[in-house]
C-alpha cells in the first residue's frame, strides 16, 4: 500500500511538470506535504536544501530520499522509478512521433500555457517557506539570511553547495542556543 | 568498453551538475558531442527539443535516450543510473546523520538557518518562469494566466494535476495558430 502511494506521489508530479525537474518541485511538495503529509514543510525544506546542495538531478535526489524514508530502499526505487520512467518511456516509444511534432506550435503552445501556472505554485511555495521561516527565527534573522543568500547566489554566483553549507554552519552557532 | 564509456560520461554529469537537471545540459553536451563524438550538434539539439516537448525531469530523458542510442536498453539503465545513484546514496546518508542528531540544539540551528536560502532559490525559480513566459507569450496573457492559476490554484484549493491538465488539454484540442504560423506574442 505505502508503496502504492509512493509511486503515486512521484509518478503525477512526473508526469505534469513541464520544464524539467526544478518544475516539479511544488508538485511533489503538493503531494508529500499536503496530500499524504510524510514530511512538515520545514523538513521538505531540509530534503531541498540538501538536494540543492549536492550536484545531479534534482527530482530524482527528492524521489529517492523521500521514497527511502517511507519504504527503505524498496521506496526509493518505487520513487526514483516513478519519477524517470514514464517520460523516458514515452520518448523512445514516441520518438516518431515526437521528432515529426518536436516543433509544432501546438507542443510549444503546451509547454508554455503550463508554464505560468508552476511559476504560481513555485510562487505558493516561497511564502510557505518565508512564513516558515519567519515563525521559526524571527525577521530579523529570516531577512538577513534571505539577503545574503540572494547575492551571494544571484549577484556573485556563488555555487550554491557553499552558500548551503554557509547558512548550515551559521545555522549551528549562531541559531542553535 | 562503450558501456563503461556511457558510465563514465553520465556519472560526470551527475557529480557536476550543481543546480538540478537543466543546468547539467551543458556538461552532457560536452561529454556526448565533444568527448566522446556519438552524436552531433544537430542530433543533440533535437534531443534536448525532444525533451523539453515531454514532462518530467530533462537530465534523465537526454540519459536514457541517448544511453539507448548508444547501447541499446542496456546503456539506458547504465546511462541513467550513473546519472542519479551517485547524488541519491549520498543524499541518503547525509540526511540519515542529520536526523539521528535532530534533538540537538545545533541541528535544529542549522534547519532553520537553511529555510530561508531555500526561499531564496525558488523566490529566483518563479521569476524565472515569469519571465520565461513573458518572453514567450508576452505580458497580457501571462498575467492572465498567473492570475487564473492563484484563483484556482491557492483560492478555490484545486489539485495541480487538474489544472495543468486542463491547460494542456486546451492546448491539444484548440485550434492550431495558423498552419506553421509563428505563435502570436500580443
Amino acid at each position: 500500500m505505502i508503496y502504492i502511494q509512493i509511486f503515486l506521489a512521484f509518478f503525477i508530479p512526473g508526469v505534469l511538470g513541464y520544464g524539467g525537474g526544478p518544475a516539479s518541485i511544488p508538485l511533489v511538495e503538493n503531494e508529500v506535504v499536503d496530500h499524504y503529509e510524510w514530511l512538515t514543510v520545514s523538513e521538505f525544506s531540509e530534503v531541498l536544501a540538501l538536494g540543492n546542495a549536492l550536484p545531479g538531478p534534482i527530482a530524482t535526489k527528492m524521489a529517492g530520499y523521500i521514497g527511502y524514508q517511507q519504504g527503505g530502499v524498496p521506496g526509493a526505487i518505487v520513487g526514483v522509478f516513478a519519477t524517470v520512467a514514464p517520460s523516458l518511456i514515452l520518448m523512445i516509444m514516441l520518438l516518431g512521433l515526437l521528432m515529426k511534432y518536436k516543433d509544432s506550435p501546438r507542443v510549444k503552445k503546451m509547454t508554455n500555457l503550463v508554464r505560468p501556472t508552476i511559476a504560481v505554485l513555485l510562487g505558493i511555495m516561497t511564502i510557505g517557506f518565508f512564513t516558515n521561516a519567519y515563525e521559526g527565527i524571527g525577521i530579523v534573522q529570516t531577512g538577513l539570511i534571505a539577503v545574503c543568500s540572494y547575492f551571494l547566489l544571484e549577484k556573485w554566483k556563488v555555487s550554491p553547495a557553499y552558500v548551503i553549507g554557509a547558512a548550515l554552519l551559521y545555522g549551528a552557532f549562531f541559531l542553535g542556543v | 568498453m562503450k558501456q563503461w564509456h556511457l558510465f563514465l560520461a553520465f556519472f560526470r554529469v551527475g557529480m557536476l551538475g550543481f543546480g538540478g537537471g537543466p543546468s547539467s545540459i551543458p556538461l552532457v553536451h560536452k561529454e556526448v558531442v565533444e568527448k566522446y563524438k556519438w552524436m552531433n550538434d544537430d542530433d543533440f539539439s533535437d534531443v534536448l527539443a525532444l525533451g523539453n516537448a515531454l514532462p518530467g525531469p530533462i537530465a534523465t530523458k537526454m540519459a536514457g535516450y541517448i544511453g539507448f542510442r548508444v547501447g541499446g536498453y542496456l546503456g539506458m539503465i547504465n546511462a541513467v543510473l550513473a546519472t542519479i545513484i551517485p547524488t541519491i546514496v549520498l543524499m541518503v546518508l547525509l540526511l540519515t546523520v542529520l536526523n539521528t542528531y535532530k534533538d540537538k540544539n545545533w541541528v535544529q540551528g542549522m534547519a532553520s538557518a537553511v529555510v530561508p536560502v531555500v526561499g531564496v532559490m525558488l523566490g529566483v525559480l518563479t521569476w524565472g518562469f515569469v519571465q520565461k513566459s513573458q518572453n514567450s507569450m508576452g505580458w497580457k496573457i501571462t498575467i492572465i494566466l498567473l492570475a487564473v492559476s492563484v484563483l484556482l490554484l491557492s483560492v478555490l484549493g484545486v489539485h495541480p494535476a487538474i489544472v495543468i491538465g486542463a491547460l494542456l488539454g486546451f492546448a491539444l484540442l484548440s485550434r492550431n495558430p495558423g498552419q506553421e504560423k509563428q505563435v502570436k506574442a500580443s
